[in-house]
């Protein structure tokens, strides 16, 4: 009889499971938004302009927005996270110009995955929550899409508010858990 | 007939109890508690009593309803037992208006027998009779479905000691990145708890099938939200729904043979109807907002969901057909800008749901029908509530003092919220299991 309950045990315990790679792990950096982000910005605002003539301190498009550049910590594309508004899924103007970058690498690299992982604060009801992560992400999908960027390149997932970076129940982790991340290979 | 149900048990409540969890602790009882004396059983022909003191877990069980008040152990002015006759005098002393008086005599084997009986103090009559014949791994079982006798007697409404709740673990450790999360059942009191699902990824919304025998759960394994059926005998499981987007907020219908799932294949969160066997889908929203969070009344013919098409969540109704959907959704909530999760008592009378009053998310139950509104609690993040099965209890997650904690509170208002506190780790997602035996 006892064998029979080990043997269910191990049944049991054979459901459970582990898991791939834990996606977390830029959760650290993703706290600080610095103001960054403009130090190599070419004049204009839009266009893939390879090797033009600009001033000598910014680099060529090809060099900002090559692979290597996602490696950078110098480089914009080391930001990876978008912040929301409560109860919103709306995109703001330094979000718009953070994620114009990571468009612009994509479009160079057009190889390149990028997963896009909707979150949401702990408030209200779990269920409800996944979606409304969803709906975060989807808003950085289309905005990346409008910018040019191959939808295959894109993937949308979320977490609801399963994955909190921050685990205080205040407004200021609230803020740091509406969020979408962009999860690069 | 009821022997029998005590042999068809889950195998692995076999396991021997390790430590749970949660544990209770009780606030004080409601008003008008009855004073009720439970005597420690006798155990008769053992030398060694075995672990489980019945007489205890009654005591809370009963303490726990909020409709009892147990005398403590030390004041009980005898140890009376079934062979010897009362002294109803000593008892008149106290007041306690019932005495419950039992004895365990292991049989063969790890067999016992439990018999026990309960007395009007006043009237001296015998009220309640009844003997067991079980395994040793079914005596807290026993001491629960006594609960429940002593309950149904007294009150008039059958008891749910005799039940499971599910429930889901979180233990997140950010310093080291680590993140584990564990599905697991416990006997309505927080013990024996067994694990049913491990995993380094979230784990959400456990329901159980209405036969008990099942649970459905989302989980995260693999890297998405996948909606799983678990046997939780065998363990075995199979994945019913994974499809492109979002799987999640599953429930079965009262047959048994469907869930109302809310998944995102389509663009957005909608809610479908999904034939376990056949894995045929139904859709019952089409709508850009996000519809979620769907539970089926007790007839099965409608469905109760939560909707953000109005702009802000609210609560909606679907009445459902042999073809689906039957007919376009009719609001339910039109108080406050945030309603969702609705549950379905088992009387399909009422539901209870998530409310926001002033900034905090609170329990709230509405009469389905006159749409009369209670709120039940005072605290500011609540989520998850869900009817026992006998309709006086909901059980519900909040948080208080920085952990995720299960809470108890009663219907009418009554008692107030009873706490299952953990040990380690931030409780969640709580599902009250049907009644586990017959009638």
């Amino acid at each position: 009889m006892l064998k029979i309950v080990m043997l269910m045990l191990l049944l049991v315990l054979a459901g459970c499971t582990t898991t791939g790679g834990d996606k977390d792990g830029d959760g650290a950096q993703v706290e600080e938004r610095t103001g960054d982000s403009s130090s190599n910005q070419d004049a204009q605002a839009s266009g893939m302009k390879d090797g033009e003539g600009m001033n000598g301190s910014s680099m060529s498009d090809a060099q900002k927005y090559s692979i290597q550049a996602l490696n950078d910590p110098n480089s914009t594309l080391s930001i990876r996270t978008v912040y929301f508004a409560f109860d919103s899924s709306e995109i703001s103007a330094e979000s718009q110009e953070l994620l114009v970058e990571h468009a612009r690498f994509l479009s160079y690299n057009p190889e390149v995955q990028v997963v896009l992982e909707g979150h949401a604060d702990e408030r209200g009801t779990r269920d409800y929550n996944l979606a409304l992560g969803e709906r975060r992400a989807k808003s950085v999908h289309e905005f990346l899409t409008a910018q040019g960027v191959n939808h295959t390149q894109l993937e949308v997932i979320s977490y609801g508010e399963e994955k909190p970076v921050d685990l205080e129940h205040n407004e200021s982790a609230w803020a740091l858990n509406r969020r979408v991340e962009l999860i690069y290979p | 007939m009821r022997l029998y149900q005590l042999f068809f048990i889950f195998l692995f409540f076999l396991i021997s109890q390790t430590a749970s969890s949660i544990e209770i602790v009780v606030n004080e009882g409601a008003e008008g508690a009855l004073p009720i004396a439970i005597v420690p059983f006798a155990w008769k022909n053992n030398n060694q009593p075995g672990k489980t003191d019945i007489a205890a877990v009654i005591r809370a069980d009963l303490r726990r309803s909020g409709m009892f008040s147990p005398l403590a152990v030390n004041t009980l002015p005898a140890r009376p037992n079934l062979d010897t006759p009362i002294n109803y005098e000593r008892w008149r002393g106290t007041s306690a208006e019932n005495l419950v008086i039992g004895d365990i005599t292991a049989t063969s084997g790890d067999r016992y027998e439990v018999r026990f009986k309960m007395f009007d103090v006043y009237t001296k009559q015998q009220i309640l009779a009844y003997r067991f014949s079980i395994s040793k791994r079914n005596i807290r079982r026993v001491a629960h479905q006594i609960s429940d006798m002593i309950y149904e007697k007294l009150i008039g409404v059958r008891g749910a000691f005799d039940t499971l709740i599910a429930y889901v673990i979180a233990n997140n450790d950010l310093k080291r990145n680590k993140r584990t999360y564990t599905l697991a059942v416990a006997e309505s009191d927080g013990f024996n708890e067994q694990i049913v699902l491990r995993s380094k990824q979230p784990i959400m919304s456990p329901a159980w099938s209405p036969s008990g025998k099942r649970l459905a759960y989302v989980s995260f394994e693999k890297g998405r939200s996948i909606i799983y059926i678990q046997e939780l005998k065998t363990g075995k499981r199979k994945q019913v729904s994974s499809f492109k987007g979002i799987n999640s907020a599953p429930r079965w219908s009262p047959d048994g043979k469907r869930l109302a799932i809310s998944i995102s294949k389509d663009g957005n969160a909608e809610v479908y109807i999904l034939y376990i066997n056949s894995g045929v889908l139904q859709r019952i929203t089409n709508h850009y907002g996000i519809d979620t969070e769907p539970d089926w009344a007790p007839d099965g013919k409608s469905i109760v969901f939560t909707s953000d098409r109005g702009g802000k969540p609210q609560l909606y109704q679907i009445n459902i057909g042999p073809r689906g959907r039957a007919g376009n959704p009719h609001r339910l909530t039109f108080e406050g800008n945030y309603n969702s999760r609705g549950s379905h008592s088992p009387d399909g009378n009422f539901i209870t749901y998530i409310t926001r009053e002033n900034g905090s998310f609170r329990v709230a139950s509405m009469n389905l029908k006159n749409g009369a509104i209670q709120i039940l609690t005072q605290s500011r993040l609540d989520e998850s509530p869900s009817f026992s099965p006998n309709g006086k209890l909901i059980i519900y997650a909040t948080e208080l003092r920085g952990r995720g904690v299960l809470e108890v509170v009663s219907v009418d208002g009554a008692l107030s919220p009873q706490r299952l506190r953990v040990r380690s780790g931030d409780v969640r997602d709580p599902a009250w299991s049907g009644f586990r035996s017959k009638k």
